[in-house]
């Protein structure tokens, strides 16, 4: 998706004439925008070795307070962002989808590290999610394993590009009486119940390949 | 230390009639006398094992075996490897956690995972998998819920 | 153990049970304990883990090989991965049989001591973190691993997960600048340790809130099977590394510092110790390196072809002294390639059966700092 920039509907000209007595002109969607992406609060919520990774990230050499989101919550109701970094396991995910809800909207979801996108290395264990994309709607993948702190702070400026895009009349929790609640697996006799939200996941279908 | 093979002739004096059988370097007690030979092991002074460094449960397929390893704070000696086996269906092991502490979470982790019983544990309960699962996950004829492709495939 | 509430005249009070969850800003990972609690007191503790458990072992017997598992074993413990590979190429090359040349033992127990430092320096931030001081001391601690974790990304292409431990070797040489550049990092090691010292041993608030606080009696620890610097703070002479004497370590000269009450604040004390001591090591380690080859023939021809890898029929248990404790591994095998049994004794998992005796009858805000001192990482508890 294309990245829009804070761009005012007036005249290139106007602007610069008016910038000249230290007048400034934009549009109401681009400063609120601006605000929005510029302080993103995440949640503290580590669950394995990507987690120490998120927190080299929040320390001195690569610094992610810069980027205006180095508050970490321990709280899920005073944060924006959920990064999931580590394995989810099946007993651990009706936990993750019930913090997810607790978060007040707009909120976003990065999944960082190969074990929160599809399973990872662990994919084969009987007590692994295939990926946290099962249950709640995910905005930004991060590969790696773990991914370097570098590579955080590029997903970090891929989800400020995502908000900047976003526009305020046609976003669905700005709408009058929304209220949208993900809901929270139970656990079965041999795996969870049910096994992916089909609101927000496909499986892929198999396809029998036949040579000749 | 004394080897496995001295050991062994000291438990037969001292309990007469246990079938102990040797092999490799480790012993394999029978399960009925197994906790008074561990008190044994640990009192005795020239031995004094008070360490119990790891306990595990193994499926072979006709039988289960609860593999001991003892170490010997004390004396700074060790390992002895002790080997107690059980049938699969109604698999009952006397546990051993009055005698050594530390096998309260890992035999609670042998049932769980493998399906061993431990009759004389204060907590038997499930403790890495969830209370409402049914199988053992470590068991060779276990299969798994939803599997993207058969195990043995790669 | 039966608990009667205080008698009190006019007030009436009632137990409250309290689930501090698996998100929680100081539990280290996603631990569990259920606690029910009388005022501010705590009656009884149960621990809940398998938030975190991800069928290592049951995958280890469905790998192709037994090199496979190598890149699994550094997740374990994933602050310290060049300890856990050790542990593992110990266990395979006992089972095997297999011998390791001289320049890759000594290269090995650098990358194990470096990796003590690591560990101890976290541990110390992550202490200070649960006590109250925000932020501050993580920020010295990473400050110094960042160094470290230069060095290990430049011999094994990794920050944190390693995998370079081979069985019978190392998987490739270290660079030609590796030996001025850990003579680097210990010159100025001691400088940043004496910083610590200044700041935090002699700190009122650090004495106060860690003195004569979870107390674990000598007896107790050894029958519930602690290990590690937690067994060695209650006053107990036992380090796998001089015990065992594995690798090359009877060549070296270094003490084991011991503790006299076993409380949260000798636990600290001990890891500052610990740590001089492995500066000790790597001076002698990085002074007496032979010249040689970094693999044994037997080793290199299985590293090329894992899938002819196979070890006799047997088992073998092969443990060292990791970081946190004693790390072991137990493995079966049946003359093929991959393992019948593969179960992984974690130090953390173990000493964690304490943790309900050491919190009886403090308050809450000390049953963190409890949990902080023991030093959990989940993937080795959980695996």
């Amino acid at each position: 998706m294309s990245a829009a920039k804070n761009i005012s509907q007036v005249d290139e000209g106007l602007k610069s004439e008016l910038q000249k007595s230290g007048i400034f002109v934009t549009t109401l969607e681009g400063l609120y925008n601006w605000g929005r992406r510029s302080s993103i609060w995440p949640l503290q919520f580590g669950l394995a070795c990507c987690a120490i990774e998120m927190i080299a990230t929040a320390c001195a050499r690569y610094d992610i307070d810069r980027f205006g989101a180095g508050l970490f919550r321990p709280s899920p109701r005073q944060a924006d962002l959920m990064i999931v970094s580590g394995t989810v396991t099946k007993k651990m995910t009706p936990q993750v989808v019930r913090l997810y809800n607790q978060m007040p909207e707009p909120k976003y979801v990065i999944t960082m590290g190969a074990c929160s996108i599809s399973g990872g290395p662990f994919k084969d264990g009987y007590n692994v999610l295939k990926g946290i994309d099962r249950y709640i709607p995910v905005d930004v993948h991060l590969p790696g394993c773990p991914p370097r702190p570098e590579a955080l702070l590029h997903g970090l400026m891929k989800l400020q590009e995502k908000i900047d895009s976003q526009q305020i009349e046609k976003m669905e929790w700005y709408q009058k009486g929304l209220k949208r609640e993900f809901p929270v697996p139970e656990f079965g006799p041999n795996g969870l119940n049910p096994p992916y939200n089909p609101d927000v996941f496909q499986p892929q279908q198999h396809r029998e390949i036949t040579v000749g | 230390m004394k080897t496995p093979t001295e050991i062994k002739q000291d438990i037969e004096t001292k309990f007469p009639g246990t079938q102990l059988t040797l092999e490799g370097s480790s012993l394999v007690i029978p399960k009925e006398q197994w906790s008074e030979i561990a008190k044994f092991l640990k009192n005795t002074p020239e031995y004094s094992f008070d360490f119990l460094s790891s306990v595990t449960g193994v499926d072979y397929k006709e039988y289960l075996e609860v593999v001991y390893h003892l170490y010997s704070m004390e004396k700074k000696e060790g390992p002895l490897t002790i080997k107690v086996r059980t049938d699969c269906e109604q698999s009952l092991v006397p546990s051993v956690t009055p005698i050594w502490r530390s096998a309260e979470f890992q035999e609670r982790e042998a049932y769980d995972l493998v399906g061993i019983h431990f009759t004389g544990h204060p907590d038997l309960r499930r403790i890495l998998m969830w209370e409402g699962f049914q199988h053992h996950p470590l068991r060779k004829d276990y299969v798994q819920d939803e599997q993207d492709r058969p195990v043995e495939q790669f | 153990m039966d608990y009667t509430l205080k008698e009190t005249p006019t007030l009436e009070t009632q137990m409250l049970e309290v689930s501090l969850g698996p998100q929680h800003p100081s539990t280290h990972g996603v631990f569990r304990m259920d606690v029910i609690l009388d005022g501010e007191t705590i009656v009884k503790l149960k621990p809940v883990m398998g938030y975190l458990h991800r069928n290592h072992e049951k995958l280890a017997e469905n790998m192709t090989s037994y090199l496979a598992s190598m890149p699994y074993t550094d997740r374990l413990d994933y602050i310290c991965s060049m300890t856990n590979n050790f542990a593992y190429a110990l266990a395979v090359e006992k089972l095997a049989n297999l011998e390791v040349p001289e320049r890759a033992q000594y290269i090995r127990i650098i990358m194990a001591e470096l990796t003590r430092l690591v560990n101890h320096t976290l541990l110390i931030g992550f202490l200070l973190n649960d006590l109250g001081a925000f932020f501050t001391p993580v920020l010295y601690a990473f400050r110094e691993r960042e160094k470290i974790l230069d060095l290990f990304e430049d011999v094994a292409g990794s920050r944190m997960m390693c995998n370079y431990f081979r069985f019978g070797g190392l998987k490739i040489d270290v660079t030609s600048d590796f030996i001025p550049r850990v003579r680097q990092i210990i010159n100025k090691y001691p400088k940043f340790l004496d910083e610590f010292e200044k700041l935090l041993s002699e700190n009122e608030i650090l004495m106060a809130r860690c003195q004569n606080v979870g107390v674990l009696p000598k007896e107790l620890a050894i029958s519930a099977g602690v290990t590690g610097p937690m067994l060695r703070a209650s006053g107990v002479p036992y380090d796998i590394r001089k015990v065992d004497g594995y690798s090359i370590y009877n060549r070296f000269k270094f003490r084991v510092p011991i503790g006299e009450k076993g409380d949260v604040y000798d636990r600290y004390y001990m890891r500052l110790l610990e740590m001089r001591e492995s500066i000790k090591i790597l001076d002698q380690a990085i002074r007496e390196i032979p010249d040689g080859e970094y693999i044994s023939k037997v080793g290199a021809a299985g590293a090329r072809a894992p899938r002819t890898f196979k070890p006799p029929k047997g088992d073998a248990y092969g443990r060292i002294e990791a970081p946190k404790g004693e790390l072991g591994f137990y493995l079966v095998s049946d003359g093929t390639t991959k393992p019948y049994r593969y179960h992984v004794r974690s130090s953390s998992f173990i000493n964690l059966t304490i943790l309900e005796d050491m919190c009886l009858g403090h308050k809450i805000a000390d049953a963190i700092v409890i949990l902080g001192s023991i030093d959990i990482v989940l993937g080795e508890v959980d695996r």
